[in-house]
Order: structure tokens, then sequence, then C-alpha cells
């Protein structure tokens, strides 16, 4: 199939018309929709507004070879989202494959030719679901309509059926690897013609057998994950697992205070390391970092072992002068900091009302200040990557989850133009927002340069995962709120420190940019009389980065550790009182808070919808009998947050052991992200976000000291092991048939499980945690 | 120096350093690449195999010590508990990344080879050692679960 879909097609207006129409599902409703939306002139959304934005031609992402073999194109990174599994669903369900004759291919960094690649944000399926069903359903037509030229019956007679197209009449019948040949000649339906299937014949698309963690359960129907087998039999490739003959292995000792530079090395003893070949000096970039590496020195060798051997003989000297007062950062001064800050007004986000009057006349005042640390991703794989330079041309293997930014920055890093620059995206060993920043790629890529174009693989050993990450912002939040005699919320005041995202790109703004305030800051949507929310300044004294739901975290924690606490000042049942907070069911749109951003959605499409949010604290309590009684010593909590355009309620049921140790009996949790592609994989992400929660909240801190990360490996930052997951983990998925439009599923599962696990203890054993984590708090 | 190992029933001789953990002989010189690196600490359990039939955290492994012992890696994986477990593990799409899932069968094989029937505590207990950062922990015990049953029947 190589004819070029017809450019005009492509024309800027009706590509973003079309989109947002056919988001609601029928063709029907997507030809009156696509009527309504002409004419309009207005602000692109979702996949319209991502660089490079969508494509859909059935000739970039779908072969059909001769034997029937259906290969897929995923272009977007899989980092055990699931994503090559539920892509590839999609289009093979709108093409009438049978899943036993499709495989996967992996595309390259190449945004001109597959459209926005940038795997973060929650957005794959959101963004992507509507292309790639038209792919699939244009690829289909072709094929009936090659066997309708064959047979010479009318196309409308064909209909494809599983992997073979049928002429009913006559009961001809030919396989899609038959006409393969002959559709790959066709000219690709344009898009107001497309048919695509009604859910009703779907078959691969929301198939759900019911949870696989339902050991008594016979057979499993679904589809079977693309790479499953390939990872239980250690077949499958990540980014540490390319290898070349004559590839050389190197590991990067870099500044340990964000900003310092190399001022000089001795590599004398690192030399007589045997298999130790030479060290390298990769250029510091100092601050603001963005994505390019941090410098240092390298020490390239035969294999991993002697790399790391000779890196701890190096002697080196930095010069701290130019990390400027990050070399004096402690986190531990830094909370004392942001909490004094927190005590004055500071830059107004949203005030609504009269907050001074609310909380001098409250029959009740209550105020809480809450800490949430400084944290790595840590993907289980480290940062890794090869690459090599051949005849000028330069390619890279890497686990990254941006192979647009990875490719750009290669290029520029070694002079070349991006098409001169191949980024082969191997599986991701876990992402969690790390490999979004491709600073690993282009240390790889100063190497092989260094070599002369030999392949190089740059390792970086959980240390340097842990002391060079892009760090989760530290956070102080506080809040303040005036109770009428009732009990009520008259007044609401919040103000929000940490340092953000944006001192990553540009001069430090020391307050946080709309993109993160939109993270459930500003979109706080109690309805309360009186609103001020303020966001005073907080410096970044390291590299911050996105972690899986970013400044989601905080902001949940803050505020729905605060209404249990209010709830608890009134007197009454959390649910109850958190149910009146968010008041009726109704739509809001983002931007009357202020929050132009709305995760780059479509605020009438994706308002904040108080009823879905109800709905899925109405069903997480329902299931975990809330209000039952319990033996003293044993509580449930309850937190709601949404985020990423989805909603997630959890509910945990929670004991403290004897020795201060806690039980996590069992966690409830209530999801609703609209249509559901994959529900078993869905649910997946939900159980492993709740347990990454947990160890939020129990366990896993980052501090500093003189700039340096006092954390080196796994025993020190912890991370939940098995003994911290529920005993009984259930998730209920809600809404799966709605007309609502899809929402992430990756992030949104996160933020509201630590608050629900503090407001569980809290109600196990009377103590409120507004410090995370919680380590030995509870002993204490 | 020249060492002589033996890998998944074939005999390898690789030219290291003695010291070298078992994990970077296998990964750098035999290409076994199913073992993984996570923390080189033994720490995460990523880079487990099988020494004698046991697991064991290759990164910690100096290649001189496995002397005449025999390794089983996750490509060499062979047994009915291996194919119990490996089954269970697609079945319930246990990985999600994948990433630790190699040394997570391997450390539930071992347990399966010891303990036929474990307890959720007993699973606990032997998978303590493995992390997996996607925290696939609810489904890995449902899987062994479901293996143990395999096993029995
Ligand atoms: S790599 Fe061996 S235990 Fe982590
Ligand atoms: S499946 Fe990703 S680390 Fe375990």
């Amino acid at each position: 199939m190589n004819t070029p879909v017809d450019d005009l097609l492509l024309a800027n207006v009706s590509r973003r018309h079309f989109l947002k129409g056919l988001a609601a599902g029928s063709a029907l409703v997507l030809a009156a929709r696509w009527d309504l939306a002409l004419g309009e002139e207005e602000k692109e959304y979702g996949a319209d507004a991502m660089p490079h934005g969508w494509v859909d031609d059935p000739n970039v992402f779908i072969r059909i070879d001769a034997d029937g073999t259906v290969t897929v194109t995923n272009h977007r990174a899989e980092m055990g989202q699931g994503i090559r599994t539920s892509l590839v669903m999609v289009a093979a369900d709108e093409l009438g494959a049978d899943w036993d004759r499709v495989r996967v291919e992996q595309a390259p960094a190449d945004q001109e030719k597959y459209g926005n690649q940038n795997t973060d944000g929650s957005r794959s399926m959101r963004h992507w679901f509507a292309p790639i069903r038209r792919a699939g359903a244009a690829a289909r037509m072709m094929l009936e309509r090659a066997a309708a030229e064959r047979w010479g019956v009318p196309a409308s007679e064909c209909h494809a059926r599983v992997h073979a197209v049928v002429h009913a009449a006559s009961g001809r019948e030919l396989g899609f690897g038959d006409l393969a040949a002959a559709a790959r000649e066709l000219s690709v339906p344009p898009r107001e013609r497309l048919e695509l299937k009604p859910q009703s014949e779907w078959r691969y698309i929301g198939e759900d057998a019911g949870p696989a963690y339902d050991v008594k359960r016979g057979s499993v129907v679904r589809p079977k994950a693309i790479d499953g087998e390939d990872i239980v039999t250690g077949q499958a490739v990540y980014g540490a697992d390319v290898a070349f003959e004559d590839m050389l292995y190197a590991v990067v000792a870099r500044p340990p205070v964000y900003g310092a530079m190399l001022r000089s090395v001795d590599d004398g003893e690192a030399l007589k390391v045997p298999g130790v070949l030479r060290t390298v000096e990769i250029d510091g970039t100092g601050q603001p970092a963005g994505f390019k590496p941090l410098g240092g020195v390298a020490v390239v060798a035969e294999n991993t072992w002697a790399a790391i051997q000779g890196r701890k003989a190096l002697k080196i000297d930095w010069n701290l002068e130019s990390a400027g007062d990050n070399a004096a950062y402690d986190s531990k001064a830094y909370r004392k900091q942001l909490q004094q800050t927190a005590r004055a007004p500071g830059k107004v986000i949203r005030d609504e009302g009269d907050i001074e009057s609310a909380l001098a006349d409250a029959a009740e005042r209550v105020s809480a200040t809450y800490y949430m640390p400084h944290m790595a991703q840590a993907p289980m794989e480290p940062p890794v990557a090869v690459a090599r330079i051949v005849n000028g041309r330069a390619e890279v293997w890497a686990p990254v989850q941006n192979p647009g930014a990875t490719r750009s920055g290669v290029a520029k890093r070694l002079g070349l133009e991006p098409e001169d620059v191949t980024v082969n995206v191997t599986l991701l060993g876990g992402g969690f927002g790390r490999k979004s920043k491709p600073d690993f790629a282009q240390e790889a890529a100063s190497l092989t340069k260094a070599f002369d174009g030999r392949p190089v693989r740059v390792q970086w050993t959980r240390d340097d995962d842990l002391h060079h990450t892009y760090f989760h912002a530290v956070s102080v939040d506080r809040l303040e709120a005036g109770l009428d005699a009732d009990g009520r919320a008259l007044g609401w005041r919040h103000r929000t420190l940490s340092p953000s995202i944006g001192s990553l790109f540009a001069p430090d703004p020391e307050h946080i940019a709309p993109f993160e305030l939109g993270q459930g800051f500003n979109t706080m949507p109690f309805d309360i009389p009186a609103i001020r929310l303020e966001n005073p300044e907080a410096p970044a004294h390291v590299r911050i980065g996105w972690f899986r739901s970013v400044y989601n975290l905080p902001h949940a924690f803050a505020i729905q550790s605060f209404a249990a606490e209010l709830a608890e000042a009134a007197g009454r049942d959390h649910r109850d009182y958190l149910l009146e907070l968010l008041g009726p069911s109704r739509e809001i749109d983002p931007r009357t808070f202020g929050d132009q951003w709305n995760y780059g959605e479509n605020p009438e499409r994706y308002p904040i919808d108080i009823g879905r949010m109800r709905a899925v604290i109405e069903k997480a309590t329902a299931e975990a009998g809330w209000g039952r009684d319990l033996p003293k010593g044993r509580g449930l909590g309850l937190a709601v947050h949404n985020s990423f355009v989805s909603y997630t309620a959890v509910v945990f049921d929670v004991e403290l052991g004897d020795g201060g140790g806690l039980i996590i009996h069992s966690a409830d949790i209530a999801f609703d992200c609209g249509p559901q592609v994959n529900p078993e994989r869905i649910r997946a992400q939900l159980e492993g976000a709740c347990v990454m929660g947990i160890g939020i909240a129990m366990q896993s801190e980052i501090t500093f000291s003189e700039g340096r990360v006092q954390q080196d490996n796994f025993h020190q930052y912890l991370v939940p092991r098995i003994d911290r997951a529920p005993r009984e983990t259930r998730v209920h998925l809600i809404n799966p048939d709605s007309e609502a439009a899809i929402g992430g599923v990756g992030e949104p599962g996160l933020p509201p499980v630590a608050p629900a696990l503090c407001n569980a203890i809290h109600a196990a054993t009377g103590r409120r945690i507004r410090r995370l984590p919680v380590g030995d708090q509870l002993s204490a | 120096m020249s060492i002589t190992l033996k890998v998944n029933g074939k005999t390898h001789s690789v030219d290291v350093d003695a010291d070298t953990p078992l994990l970077w002989v296998l990964r750098d010189e035999l290409r076994l690449t199913g073992t993984k690196y996570g923390c080189g600490i033994s720490q995460c359990g990523a880079c487990t195999v099988h020494l004698d039939g046991s697991p064991t955290r290759s990164c910690v492994l100096p290649v001189q010590s496995v002397g005449d012992r025999s390794v089983t890696t996750i490509e060499g994986l062979e047994s009915p508990a291996a194919a119990a477990v490996q089954k269970a593990w697609a079945e319930m799409d246990v990985p999600q990344c994948g990433y630790c899932q190699s040394g997570q069968v391997m450390s539930a094989v071992g347990l399966l080879e010891q303990t036929p029937q474990p307890d959720d505590d007993a699973i606990d207990g032997a998978m303590r050692g493995n992390v997996c950062r996607c925290a696939t922990y609810q489904r890995i015990r449902a899987a062994i679960h479901r293996a143990a049953g395999e096993l029995e029947a």
C-alpha cells in the first residue's frame, strides 16, 4: 500500500475538525459533528496541538504480506503501559485481522512520518485511538475493493471477516494475504468516506475477560499481550540488550552537584584497570540543563565491569563554583525554608469570594502544612543507550519515551541534520517520566564520536540513576479553612510551593507553570464560597523533571488529606463530607478556574465532571464496605483525584500491626477513564500505581546534603517490594460503554493513593501524617 | 584470565578478570541478555540465575567462584515448574515493562521447586528480594498460586 494519502485531506482545517468528530464513535455522529465543526475557528487541542500532530495513513502503519501476516507499526514507546498491544488491537480490530497473525514493528523516531511520538502525559490511547482506527478501516476498505475488482462485483457486497474478504452472494472468499498486493496499488479512501465498524462488531477493543488476577478463573480469551512470551523467556530486547561485535562499554562520572563542572581529572589509576581503554571528557552544559548531558568523564572499556572499576579509580577535581548555591543545597533546610515562605501570601492563582472574612468569621479554623520529598523515578532498567556512526550517519538504540527529542538532541550534539540520525526505540524497562529526558542518548552520541563511530554503550548504574535523575519536585502545601457552626466550609486557602520543571529549560521561574498548576491545584473543584489559591516562590537547586503524574502527587496529597481533616473537625463522615465539598453533579469548564491547559484537551469535550468524581467515590466506598464496623486499630481511608482527564478514587483498609508495622488488608480502586480499549491492561496499570503510591506514602525519599544525593542504591532509596502489595486489590472500572471521550490511564491511578493511605492510617490509629514518607513515624 | 563455565548445559570458556561478577560475563561476554542489571548489590533480584538449581544473584557472584556448578539463566530454564510459571505469567499478563520479570520467574521457579504449594506469606518471603518498579506484585502472587495449582493437577 504505497499510494500517498491525498495531500488535500491533510489540510489543517480538515484535519483538526475531522478528529474532533470522530471521537464520538460512530460514522453517523461523525458526519453530524463534521458539519457542525466546519467554519469554527478555534484553538487546537489534543493530538492536533501536539508537535507533528497525528497521521492516519494506513500505508504508514499497516503492512500485509502475501502469506497474510499483518504487521502494525507502533510508533509510541512501550514502557509497561501495554501500548504495543493495545494500539495494535485497535488497528487489528478495525481491519478485521486475526490476532494470531498480527505482529508489531516498532517505529524509529520520525515524527514527520508517524506524527507525535512523545510518550508521556498518558496520551497514547487518548490521541491515537481515532487515527489508528481510521488507518485500520481504510486498509480494510482497500482490501474489500481489491476483492471486488478481482470478482467483478460491487465493493459494497464485499466484507472483511476474520482475515479474509467474503462475497456472501457467491460464497467466494479471499484471504488478506491473497489481496494484499492488489490492495497496495489502490488509493487510500478519503476520510469522510471511511466506514468505521460499529462497536457491536469489535472483537478485541474493550474485550474484557474479567480480572486476570482471579486465580480460579478458567481459560483466558482476550488477545495475548504482544511481548508477553518474549519477556518470560528472556528474549525481549531492552536498551541494554543491544550489542555489536566491536562495541565498547562506558560509564560516566558526572558532577556531584547540579551545575558543577569538571576542573581536572587524573585517570592514571583508572587506565591500569584491566580492560579499560581510555577516558573521555563529556562536555558539561551548566544550567539550565534541558535534555543535555551533565558532562563529566567517561571511562570506556572492553566490558561494563571494567568500566565501573575504572571509574572508581578516577581522581576528579570538580569546579563547584559554577554550581552556585546548589552546592549548599540541603533538603532538610529547604523544607524549613519553604514552610517559612508558605506563611506569607504568594502569587495569586485563584481568588473567589472574600477569603479574609471567611476565615475571620469562621466558627472553627483548621490549618495544616504538608510535605512531599524529592523522589527518583528509578525505573528497573537504569538509563542506557548504544550509539554508532556509519558513513557520517548516526544510529542510536535507546529506551526513550521521547524519540523525537532524542533524535534532534543527538543531531545537534553531533552537528548533523536530524535526517542523518536514526533513533531505534527499544523496549523500555520502565519509564515513569525518567526516559522522557534523553540525556543518556546524547552521552552515547558523544562517545561514539570520540571513537570514530565505533559502537559504544553507555550504561548508568543504579547509583548514577539515583544521583543524577531529573528529580520529582519537593513540595510544601499549606492549607487553611474556616468552617461554620455546622462544619460547612466557608473559606479555603491553599498555598503550594515547589520548584518548577520550567527551571530545566529557562532561567528558574521560581513559580510553577500553568501546566503544573493545572495538575490538581487551580483545578481544585470544591464548591466553597471563598477560595484563594496562591503560589509563593520556590527556587530549584537540582534538575527537576517529570515523575509519573507529576505535580498531581503533592496537590492530591495535600487537598485530599486536608478534606479528611476538615471532615474530622466538623465531626462528619469523611465520604459524606467529601461529597458535600464537591457539591452536586455538574460539568465545570476548567477555564473558569483559570486553567487554560486542561492536559491539552478541549475543555468542552473534557470538562471537570463532578458527577464522574462522585461516582468513583461512591463505587470505591461501596465496594470497600465503607461504614462497616471495624475492630480497634483498623480503619478505612478514602481519597479521590481527577488527572489526565480521568477519575480515580481509592479506599484502603489498614491495620496497625504489633511493633508499628502497617498491614494493608485491601485496596478498592474505582476508575473512570471513559471508553476502555484494553480493560485488563488498565487494571494492571491501576494495580501497579496502587503499590507505587504505597511506596511514595511509606518509604520513598531522596534527600540532599551539600548539593549531593544521599541515597546510593535500593538499600537506601526504598521502593515497595512484594510484601507492601495489599493482599486484595480490586479495581472497579466504571462506565465501559460511555460516550465520554477517552481519558489517560498510565498516570491518574497514582495521585489519590498516598492520601487515601494516610487517611486510612488516621482512621486506624488517630495519627495524621503530614510529612511523607511515613517512614518510622508510626513507631515513633 | 581464562575461566570455564557451564551455562545452560553448555561449557564456555571466557577470558575475563576473575573478580568480574557472573552477571557481566553472561551479558557482555556470552550475550545472554535475559539476565538483567538493576542494582549491582544484591538488592533487586533482576540478575537472578540458578546455580545448581537455586536462585542466586549473579551481580555479586565473582565468576571465579562459580567453579563447576552449573548456571541456568532464563534462556535455559527447563523444568515442569518453569513451564508452569512461564505459562501462568503469560496467561495472567503479569509483566508490565517486563524488565524485572526474568528475575521474578527465576525466583518463582526456585520457590515452587522447594515449596510446591506456597501460601501468600511464603510467596512474599521468597519473592521479597525481587523488585518490580511497575509493581506487578499482586499478579506475581496470583500467578504463583496458579502455577502451583497446575503442577499439582
Ligand atoms: S542486579 Fe543483582 S540484585 Fe540487583
Ligand atoms: S514489570 Fe516493570 S519492573 Fe517489573
